[in-house]
């Protein structure tokens, strides 16, 4: 693999990031399936690097997820997107943070479908005059906190307690990264490194210490989608997207994955554990799996916040081989205390899966 | 365990895992096999192919990916007129070759 | 009383309109960018469809430069400024002409094949252009993987960087497939036990014998030809490239490893002679050429009285094509010159 053709890629493909007044907005399902993520990346962003950032409890869902199950027309979800910029123009802010990688591509899409078509941009905020008597501006910026984080991945570097590397073998440790598909394969001008070579998630690998793996599936979608898991019986294309993907990396051995999408770390945690039930195949060592993580919570781990404040326990995949393996302390006997200390219960032991504790 | 859905099987034809053995064959045994451009004019001018779906364009791209499962019985209409033979642009001899493939399939070699 | 002519570029085309114009009694000056004579067949090894040397087809036309052709290598036009009916040249080198005509024959260059990012040229080291294949063959070099092992399974890609609308260049660049399948009958000559996979939209063997030289390839040499075109490929953890490409004859997604990857690199306007053609104020044609005043009569002149075309600057061609097309120019620029009624036929242009 030669770099340097990367490296010029890459050169061709950045984007204005900025500094600082950030108008943070949540995600519908990040939340749910890793609490501690945007905890983390609020944390991170205020007190170790500093800069502001704001979020209010008004707004809403973006509807991307209706949006792209063909149950929310267009129309409606334009004008949703407009209240949100709304309450970001009301605030006073103008730099706006999607937590969701798919409310990233669908800001971008609109705010694309606005600059190529102003008349319907004029009907939107009609729309939203008409039903909440509010006004808007475009946001100045458009980023998601992948590029934030990105964009600070040195500063992270020199507070960071520990690093991707492999303590007993001095090693950095290998990591692949999975993009979600509505960063960059829409909009490939909108991606930090396009839409072939993506380099947002390299980027904090290679600054934090680690082997960043290409394989041959890299780009290849992990299944998430909307349309075919709403419904159960069509998961099975799911599942299969994803199997697709552990087989072609399974020659590299990875120590983990990395992603920066809501859905993807969730399927690419959870169908391991399928796929370990269906054809008894596990893709780590020792049938282990390989763990998942999001951005927020592997910049939240080498600065050395507790993982399981960061919401570890909730993984399918046991994260602990790997906290071994990098030598971040953590005790065990907290795993299963919730945030006031109380037991949230433990899940049942796996059949084919390694299942540390 | 059931999840009410299943790992679905893969399209893709992975080339390198498929057996090209009678390919290679028929490639040696009949130097012409190797002409096919998968016009189709033999299929097109072909009466079993009205009837019986018989499509010999298809099976010789079938044998050359190695996908030969499905072609045992595919060859059992062919009524050996030889109208793909005069059809054929390059001069493949394709009443040779489907003499010798159901040879083959009926001595279960494939 | 001698009319000139400047002839800017001396690739094969340059070299053979010279050498007739010369002998036709005019005076000729050469102009070449390089230090050498031969532009683009200096690094083409055999030819199709004959699987000739290049070289001798250089040399061949290379006898006709006579001492009466001033030729200046190293050098390049800085400026080209038009009275009346005479041009008045100003070479780099400090010289300058006062010529009754002036030919341009600046050629192509090749596809920049890392444009195509999705075919990891420049990342994965095994690909390879078809440039890249052919400079090995004519430095007698051996054929090995960036691991110096022998490859057993090679891919070609053809349309790389033609017929691509992402790419900008919607045109079809003539002679990369007849390419193609000349370098797998060379490479199976080498390495007869490889496998060779040709991977093709469409097989262009629209010359005399290229049909003979396909039929060959694949009776002969057993060289395969896939219907269908390459998605994207990818490295391998031993570094062969895995290549996803559409079975269109099977209807279904197909993969396979191959050990080195050929791109068959298209032909696109040269940079370069977008300098000359500010400076005389030539046009470009719909696909960023040259524009012929007529594409069927009138293939060897420009929209300036006195500025003539041959070769490739205008269209992709052949090389067989390109040296007619030389000689034709002569004989259009030796009709001007000499105010022949043959050179004042009218038409109504269709450029």
């Amino acid at each position: 693999m030669l770099e340097e053709g990367k490296k010029r890629i890459w050169a061709e493909y950045q984007k204005a990031v900025p500094d600082n007044n950030y108008y943070f907005v949540r995600s519908c399902i990040r939340q749910t399936f890793f609490p501690g993520s945007e905890q983390a990346f609020i944390r991170i962003i205020r007190n170790e690097l500093g800069k502001d950032i704001y979020e209010t409890p008004y707004h809403t869902t973006c509807t991307g997820i209706g949006y792209h199950s063909d149950i929310i027309p267009f129309e409606t979800t334009m004008t949703v997107v407009a209240r949100q910029f709304a309450l970001m123009t009301e605030a006073g802010y103008s730099n706006y943070i999607p937590s969701c990688i798919t409310s990233f591509g669908l800001y971008t899409e609109v705010l694309e479908t606005w600059h190529h078509f102003p008349e319907i941009e004029a009907h939107i905020r009609e729309n939203l005059w008409k039903a909440t008597k509010r006004e808007f501006k475009i946001p100045d910026n458009l980023s998601h906190p992948s590029d934030i984080f990105y964009h600070f991945r040195k500063n992270i570097a020199e507070k960071a307690k520990y690093s991707l590397v492999d303590i007993e073998s001095g090693q950095p440790l290998n990591v692949v990264e999975h993009i979600g598909c509505h960063y960059s394969k829409m909009f490939p001008g909108k991606g930090i490194g396009g839409a072939e070579y993506p380099c947002v998630l390299i980027g904090m690998i290679e600054a934090w210490g680690g082997n960043a793996i290409d394989y041959p599936e890299r780009r290849h979608c992990c299944g998430f989608g909307f349309r075919q898991y709403i419904v159960q019986s069509n998961r099975g294309y799911s599942v299969s997207c994803s199997r697709k993907k552990f087989e072609s990396m399974k020659p590299y051995q990875p120590d983990l994955i990395l992603t920066n999408c809501p859905g993807c770390p969730m399927f690419l945690d959870r169908w391991q554990y399928v796929i370990s039930e269906i054809e008894g195949k596990t893709y780590g060592k020792n049938n282990q799996g390989i763990p998942v993580f999001t951005y927020e919570e592997l910049a939240g781990l080498i600065l050395g916040y507790d993982p399981w404040e960061l919401g570890l326990q909730l993984h399918q995949i046991d994260c602990e081989p790997l906290l071994k393996k990098m030598g971040i302390k953590y005790n065990p006997s907290e795993k299963y205390l919730g945030y006031n200390r109380e037991y949230i219960g433990k899940p049942e032991i796996t059949k084919n899966l390694f299942h540390c504790c | 365990m059931s999840f009410g859905f299943n790992i679905l099987k893969d399209r893709q034809i992975d080339f390198d895992t498929n057996d090209l053995s009678l390919a290679r064959f028929l490639s040696l045994y009949e130097p012409s096999f190797r002409l096919c451009i998968s016009c189709g004019g033999c299929t097109a001018t072909c009466i079993a192919n009205h009837h019986s779906g018989l499509s010999l364009r298809k099976i010789f791209i079938l044998i050359n990916r190695g996908i030969t499962a499905d072609i045992k019985h595919e060859l059992d209409n062919c009524m050996l007129c030889g109208k793909c033979v005069i059809a054929c642009p390059r001069g493949v001899n394709t009443r040779g070759l489907i003499l010798k493939i159901s040879e083959l399939t009926k001595n279960s070699e494939i | 009383m001698n009319k000139k002519v400047v002839v800017v570029g001396g690739g094969i085309a340059g070299i053979e309109a010279s050498a007739f114009l010369s002998y036709m009694g005019f005076e000729v000056v050469l102009v070449e960018k390089e230090n050498t004579l031969g532009g683009h067949v200096l690094n083409w090894e055999k030819l199709f469809p004959t699987m000739r040397y290049g070289s001798e087809v250089l040399d061949f036309l290379l006898q006709g430069i006579s001492p009466k052709v001033n030729v200046y290598t190293c050098c390049e036009v800085n400026s080209i400024s038009k009275k009346e009916h005479q041009f008045f040249v100003e070479l780099s080198n400090g010289e300058n002409f006062i010529s009754d005509a002036v030919l341009v024959t600046t050629g192509y260059d090749l596809f920049d094949a890392r444009i195509k990012e999705e075919y990891g040229y420049g990342i994965y080291e095994n690909v390879f252009t078809s440039a890249d294949l052919e400079m090995i063959f004519t430095a007698k070099k051996t054929l090995l993987t960036k691991q110096n092992k022998v490859p057993l399974k090679i891919g070609f890609v053809h349309c790389v960087g033609s017929r691509d609308e992402k790419v900008g260049n919607v045109y079809c660049s003539k002679v990369c497939c007849v390419t193609a399948v000349k370098q797998s009958i060379e490479i199976k000559q080498i390495y007869p036990d490889s496998e060779i996979y040709c991977f093709y939209m469409d097989l262009r063997m629209y010359g005399m014998h290229f049909e003979h030289l396909y039929k060959e390839a694949q009776e002969k040499y057993g060289v395969h030809f896939i219907r269908g075109r390459l998605s994207e490929c990818f490295e391998n953890v031993d570094k062969s490239i895995l290549v996803k490409v559409e079975d269109t004859l099977t209807g279904r997604p197909l993969k396979m490893n191959v050990d080195i990857l050929v791109l068959m690199v298209g032909f696109v306007p040269r940079k370069s002679t977008k300098k000359i053609a500010d400076l005389i104020g030539l046009e470009n044609g719909r696909n960023g050429f040259f524009k012929t005043k007529d594409q069927h009569t009138l293939t060897n002149v420009s929209n300036i009285p006195g500025v003539f075309f041959a070769g490739c600057c205008t269209s992709p061609k052949t090389i067989t094509n390109t040296i007619t097309d030389a000689r034709a120019a002569a004989s259009t620029i030796a009709s001007y010159l000499l105010h022949h009624e043959i050179d004042k036929r009218t038409i109504n242009l269709a450029p």
